[in-house]
């Protein structure tokens, strides 16, 4: 149950690059990638901004070689995950044992919308081929088959924390010699349903979001997928490169307080840190980064620093929140974030926390807002707490 | 390892929830779509809370908190929950909303509680429980690895015990959508004569099925769950066969030694002609009974037909209501249920006697 679990490939698409390296690369140039609405078609486009993946749904397509358009959320899955088998490289994937573990929070729900504005005047009007693949788990499923994986598939919800669960997950069923190598993370394209949704919450900033602010005003919805290709010790010795690190710790804990607030104290979160922690066997002084959940939202925000106060106090960690350049892309932030946490590790570098000027006076630490190189970067924590209080941490560490 | 059903509770078109009486009568439903009996919740759920809630998600508490006192458990170490569509029908009024009323004036209550997360996260908020939290949305598997995901911590001694459930929710506008994808029967047809008729389509079904799984026994359980494995998308039934032999030769049994299959034939011409091919090999002489003409069809069933090989091992023999073929022992010790999902995801269970 404890045998090592190696992160082998990585893939990502997001508002700051089409793959890994221009992600990194905007990283490391503090390119944040909100701005007006150009894909996506809302009322809001002039006073919301968003971090929307910079190709359209044609483009993805093309560069898919798909016959068709499909969900936008299905066709991010497959850039990312697809980018994150072949940096992998397996030689005979087909000899292990493979899954795919996704995660979403609306599905196909971007052409929902489209199929629901003739269908509801008139139930026997929109086509049907613009709600067929609705459902989260066939979204899964386009990315699964377009892959060639067959042997486990499966999908997660856990709001904002779905995809740190699927990694999670994965490495659980490397860990029982169910699975050899697990294609784990998320997925989530920009819809107009949860960007209305967030909007009734009053938790969207209308200027690029500034986490860990005092004046911070809320979060910007971003897009994208991230993944990971976890493999187990018997097919890492067969890999014709070394891993990038192990994934050590993780754990999920439920906040238990509110639908859709964080606890003040932020017990979900230190539930989640700690196990993380426990799980890995390292103490918080051996964590030299964390990426945070930090989405930008007064209540995070204050729970989350709360609980990193509690746990890591009075020396704290390197920290920052990438949601300042790619926004709270939701079920995609855990993968996404993943991979960023990795990238810090093989880069040896931490990420600045984008426009964070007042720092928030009841926390005793202040996130970077510089990018750090050169340093030495063994053990990182990544934190995705969500709507429904489901709180998850990942811990990945250098071989 | 063993693991061990404590106690079910069950929201389902028959009279399940409260233990009536194992399927004492069969309830007939007519058309296509079957509608879940629904109990009063306010012993369940506080009133206040009923008003806002929607019906998957009280469905959904109420089975869950049957569950749980049935099992004398107050906080569970995990809760896992599997549901393929969520809440339906919070989503649909908040996207109708956002449609007709141009995305202006929008209130965010749908909103909050359309997210999958939603019932799990309810049954944490109402038993303050802080532990594992998971929920899985994968279609006909979306139940299946909730069960695994709960199997895994049981194993892993990560808990104790574990509150797990499959639940689906039927609404006006998804089953005028699901109808358009020809997937209903169109004639008239009863949910008692569902097999009768070779014509396609099946009848839409939903509930809300949980489960109290335990590492330890105690002297109430009602079944040991011994094993879970699910495939996608077989290339033909002899890939499907070679599934279901390499899960029975794991468990080390032969087919003859399966006191009951419980199926999930679904009165589709098409998809039913899978089970019958299995009937004819790997399947050959095993007594069966089927549970979607109880339930109907929805991607979670395999919940139901848990819930019922439960109970049935509980009492050992089979309720008289039910319609079974080929003999059937006068112990049940050892149910095995298949279920495939439109052909596409199919999951073998295997349950035995304590």
């Amino acid at each position: 149950m404890n045998a090592p679990v190696f992160i082998a490939g990585m893939g990502a698409i997001s508002a700051i690059g089409n793959n890994l390296s221009e992600c990194l690369n905007a990283l490391e140039n503090q390119q944040a990638g909100m701005g007006e609405m150009a894909y996506l078609h809302s009322v809001h486009s002039k006073t919301l901004p968003v971090a929307e993946v910079k190709l359209s749904n044609d483009a993805l397509s093309e560069q898919l070689g798909l016959s068709k358009i499909i969900s936008r959320t299905a066709m991010l899955s497959m850039v990312a995950a697809k980018e994150a088998l072949e940096n992998a490289a397996i030689a005979a994937l087909s000899n292990f044992r493979t899954g795919f573990i996704s995660a979403n929070t609306v599905g196909g729900m971007d052409r929902t919308e489209q199929f629901f504005n003739a269908f509801l005047p008139d139930h026997k009007k929109g086509k049907l081929r613009d709600v067929v693949h609705h459902e989260c788990g066939y979204i899964s499923e386009l990315a699964a088959d377009y892959l060639g994986i067959r042997d486990y598939v499966t999908t997660i919800s856990t709001a904002c924390s779905s995809s740190a669960n699927s990694v999670f997950y994965g490495a659980r069923l490397i860990r029982n010699n169910i699975l050899d190598v697990v294609v784990a993370g998320g997925t989530d394209a920009l819809t107009k349903f949860t960007l209305n949704g967030f909007n009734t919450l009053m938790i969207l900033d209308q200027d690029p979001c500034k986490p860990f602010d005092e004046n911070r005003k809320g979060l910007n919805l971003g897009e994208g997928a991230g993944y990971v290709v976890m493999v187990s010790e018997k097919v890492a010795a067969v890999l014709k490169k070394a891993p990038f690190c192990k994934l050590s710790g993780y754990c999920n804990a439920n906040d238990a307080y509110h639908q859709t607030a964080s606890s003040p104290d932020g017990t979900g979160s230190y539930l989640a840190m700690k196990g993380a922690l426990d799980r890995a066997g390292l103490l918080p002084e051996a964590i030299d980064y964390i990426n945070l959940h930090g989405t930008g939202t007064q209540n995070n925000d204050i729970a989350e620093g709360t609980a990193i106060k509690r746990l890591f106090g009075p020396v704290y960690p390197k920290m920052s929140s990438t949601k300042s350049f790619t926004g709270h892309t939701l079920g995609a932030s855990g993968g996404l974030e993943a991979v960023f946490s990795v990238l810090a590790l093989r880069e040896n570098i931490i990420y600045p926390n984008l426009r964070l000027q007042t720092p928030m006076k009841e926390l005793p630490f202040v996130p970077e807002t510089l990018l750090l190189k050169d340093v030495s970067v063994k053990n990182v924590l990544s934190n995705s707490f969500g709507f429904g209080g489901n709180c998850s941490s990942l811990i990945f560490s250098k071989i | 390892m063993k693991l061990y059903i404590r106690a079910t509770g069950n929201i389902s078109p028959q009279k399940t929830f409260g233990h009536p009486g194992l399927l004492a009568e069969i309830v007939e439903h007519s058309g296509n779509r079957l509608y879940c009996v629904e109990p009063d919740y306010k012993a369940f759920i506080d009133v206040k809370q009923i008003r806002r809630m929607s019906r998957i998600i009280k469905m959904g508490v109420a089975a869950a908190m049957e569950c749980l006192q049935e099992a004398g458990v107050e906080v569970p170490d995990a809760i896992v929950t599997g549901t393929a569509y969520g809440c339906l029908e919070d989503t649909g009024i908040f996207l109708s909303k956002m449609v007709e009323q141009q995305e202006e004036l929008l209130a965010p209550t749908a909103f909050i509680q359309s997210t999958h997360n939603t019932v799990g996260a309810q049954i944490a908020l109402m038993l303050h429980c802080n532990g594992y939290n998971n929920v899985f949305v994968h279609r006909g598997f979306s139940f299946e690895s909730a069960l695994l995901d709960a199997m895994l911590l049981l194993k892993e001694g990560e808990a104790a015990n574990v509150l797990v459930g499959g639940l689906d929710e039927t609404t006006d506008t998804s089953h005028a959508i699901l109808s358009r994808f020809g997937l209903y029967k169109k004639e008239p047809v009863s949910n008692l004569n569902l097999l009768a008729q070779s014509t396609k389509g099946t009848i839409a079904g939903e509930g809300a099925a949980f489960f109290l799984l335990a590492s330890q026994p105690t002297a109430n359980d009602f079944a040991v769950l011994e094993a879970l494995t699910t495939f996608y998308k077989p290339a033909n039934i002899q890939e499907t066969e070679q599934h279901i032999a390499s899960f029975l030769s794991g468990q080390s049994i032969v087919s003859s030694e399966i006191d009951l299959l419980i199926t999930g034939r679904n009165g589709d011409m098409e998809e039913d002609k899978v089970y019958s091919k299995l009937e004819q090999s790997v399947f050959d002489k095993v007594p069966t009974v089927n549970y979607k003409p109880l339930c109907g069809e929805y991607p979670t069933s395999s919940a139901f037909a848990l819930w019922l090989a439960s109970n049935i091992i509980q009492s050992g023999s089979l309720p008289p209501s039910l319609e079974h073929t080929g003999n059937v022992p006068g112990k049940i010790k050892r149910i095995l249920i298949y279920n495939h999902f439109q052909n596409t995801h199919h999951s073998l269970l295997l349950i035995s006697a304590c």
